[in-house]
């Protein structure tokens, strides 16, 4: 299984990607309580572009609405232990089928109604808004007032119900991060993935050579909110409260596919670098001014957008095509 | 009783959709013809209404005589950007484009936040608190002449593009590319034009709603939802369906308003949006291969 996953990788990659995770696994020992939120913040990012990049980077149908996910994930979660004490750890199997659920009920309308291209992408936001919108007056998790989770002191860690330290959820993200990167790989590798990628270059082509397009799209959608439902609850036991007005937010759903897009879209390291970059980059900008002194509102994005835009004009296929080239490793992945 | 309520209130929400609509259009002439989704529309049009505030404190004039140096300035905007940003992403996918318009939009909304802060600002006319009455109708003044201006406006566009050779030019364009580039039309030129021309809609669109609403940064997102919900009910890239997509969601919204909470108003509009799409997925006035 390890050997087939690993089989035709460069050699040199492997050993950057080990290097990688080694310093990942070490960075929280000698780095401040800042930088180590800032680290989760990175691979919370990776993580939901890795999930999104399956649906729009693989398979790609482009979704603008994955903040319904997140949403939903982290409010079925959150609800869970707050009304009945449920572990997130169980929890998370409710979130996970409500997504499955909610990606499933969204790809079936619309790729049985022949919902396609700019309309599909317009009618996930839909969905996310109605979400938003409905949440806000659903009383069951305090609507618009907000759902907030207990919070403990962080003397110690409790994995079980996820309380705890920033450095906690450091490690757990890691591992889901790492985790969705390695099945993303693999799922790359398999028929699925194939039949993906077919069905992304040319829908036509792929339906006359027999890929059954309604079913692997379903499987990518379905695949792709599960993912991120995981990251809703994390999410939510992170911050410890959630707003309708938040995380249900198409701003939310743009953010998180700004990774992926600026990583490089339908690769495996794009979604961590474009995390890594944008991230960085708001931090960056967000210290420099402060030591600068400007204090304004806005200024940050207004940055932000500009550095965007650079990339986007500059760079279509993302930072990491070319990247992946300078350093010498010219497979896709 | 209540039946003048809904009535009033219907009525409201058919000349506030005027506006929406003519806000709509623009989307709709803009993706018709350049086959671009301005993911920045509402953000346009909250630069439109900043416009009139500032104008409007400066020279004390009407809302409705601004609306042409707006539109005007909105259209050199909206050439420019075609012309610099835009052109040059005519070929690539859909999420490149879509991501270009996010970065602009975001430019957008920030700058205006960092100018203006982000305070509810609005203006007060001299008309501002009449109504007419028109049997058991009560109806804002503001909200009528802003109704009228944007039909008005509307009719305008309409006749330029059946009637001027330019708006046949641009019609041939959104019909056949390759066969516009034939006969020797300077596509990308026509491509700016259009993008100018929406983007006037949508500047007085902004105009005349700033006489009726007041202005945040944060409403420019809203729109720019509320715009795509209006184009693809109606039909996007269909001129009429844009207006009646507008009076629809007016209407949808204001009665949805008064039925439950209006905090739950823009759930009735993207429900109808879901229902749309589904059902009927090139819009209600749309054509089959939009």
């Amino acid at each position: 299984m390890i050997a087939r996953l690993l089989e035709g990788v460069p050699r040199r990659g492997l050993a950057m990607l080990a290097a990688l995770l080694a310093f990942l696994l070490v960075f929280p020992a000698f780095a401040s309580g800042y930088l180590v939120s800032l680290g989760f913040l990175i691979l919370y990012f990776a993580y939901v572009g890795q999930a999104w990049n399956i649906m729009m980077g693989f398979a790609g149908q482009l979704s603008l609405g994955h903040s319904l996910y997140v949403g939903l994930g982290a409010y079925a979660a959150a609800a869970l232990y707050v009304h009945f004490g449920l572990s997130p750890w169980i929890g998370l199997f409710a979130s996970i089928a409500l997504c499955a659920l909610a990606g499933a009920a969204i790809g079936f309308l619309a790729f049985r109604f022949g919902v396609a291209g700019v309309y599909f992408a317009i009618l996930t936001i839909a969905f996310a808004e109605f979400a938003r919108i409905g949440f806000d007056h659903f009383a069951w998790v305090r609507g618009s007032s907000g759902l907030f989770l207990p919070v403990a002191n962080y003397a110690e860690n409790d994995l079980w119900n996820l309380r705890g330290s920033p450095r906690m959820f450091y490690y757990l993200m890691l591992g889901m991060a790492a985790g969705a990167f390695v099945l993303c790989h693999a799922l790359l590798r398999s028929r699925v993935g194939y039949y993906w990628r077919a069905i992304r270059e040319s829908p036509e082509a792929a339906q006359a050579l027999g890929v059954n397009l309604f079913r692997y799209r379903m499987i990518a959608v379905v695949l792709s909110a599960a993912m991120t439902s995981l990251a809703g609850v994390v999410f939510a036991f992170y911050y410890n409260n959630l707003f309708p007005e938040q995380i249900f937010h198409v701003s939310r759903s743009i953010e998180l596919i700004l990774g992926p897009i600026i990583g490089g879209i339908g690769t495996l390291v794009g979604p961590l670098v474009g995390a890594l970059l944008l991230t960085g980059l708001a931090e960056g900008l967000g210290e420099l001014l402060l030591a600068l002194g400007v204090d304004v509102p806005g200024v940050k994005q207004v940055f932000y957008g500009v550095c965007l835009l650079l990339v986007v004009m500059f760079l279509p296929d993302g930072v990491w095509p070319p990247l992946a080239r300078a350093l010498g490793l010219n497979r896709k992945g | 009783m209540p039946a003048e309520i809904y009535l009033n209130v219907a009525a409201s929400g058919l000349l506030t959709g005027l506006v929406y609509g003519l806000m709509a259009l623009g989307l709709s002439v803009i993706f018709g013809v350049v086959r671009v989704v301005n993911f920045a529309h509402g953000e346009m049009m909250t630069v439109a209404m900043y416009l009139t505030l500032v104008l409007f404190g400066a020279l004390q004039l009407d809302p409705l005589v601004l609306l042409v140096p707006i539109a005007a300035v909105l259209f050199v905007f909206g050439y420019l950007l075609q012309r610099a940003l835009i052109n040059p992403f005519i070929n690539r996918p859909e999420h490149s484009q879509f991501m270009l318009l996010v970065a602009v939009a975001l430019i957008l909304v920030n700058l205006q936040l960092l100018v203006f802060g982000p305070d509810a600002k609005g203006i007060r006319t001299p008309y501002s608190f009449d109504s007419f009455q028109l049997g058991p109708l009560v109806v804002d003044a503001s909200k009528v002449y802003a109704a009228g201006a944007a039909l008005v406006v509307a009719a305008a566009l309409f006749a330029f593009f059946r009637y001027t050779l330019i708006g046949k030019a641009i019609r041939a364009c959104a019909d056949n590319y390759e066969g516009a580039r034939v006969v020797g039309l300077d596509v990308k030129r026509l491509y700016a034009l259009t993008f100018g021309l929406g983007a006037a809609c949508v500047g007085a669109a902004g105009a005349m709603l700033m006489a009726v609403i007041d202005v945040t940064p944060a409403i420019g997102p809203a729109y720019t939802l509320l715009a795509f919900v209006i184009v693809i009910t109606g039909g996007l890239g269909s001129m009429p369906g844009a207006l009646l997509g507008g009076l629809l969601i007016g209407v949808t919204e204001a009665l949805g308003g008064v039925l439950f909470t209006p905090s739950a108003k823009s759930m009735f509009a993207f429900g109808l949006l879901v229902l749309v799409l589904l059902f009927r997925p090139q819009g209600i006035l749309g054509r089959k291969t939009a």
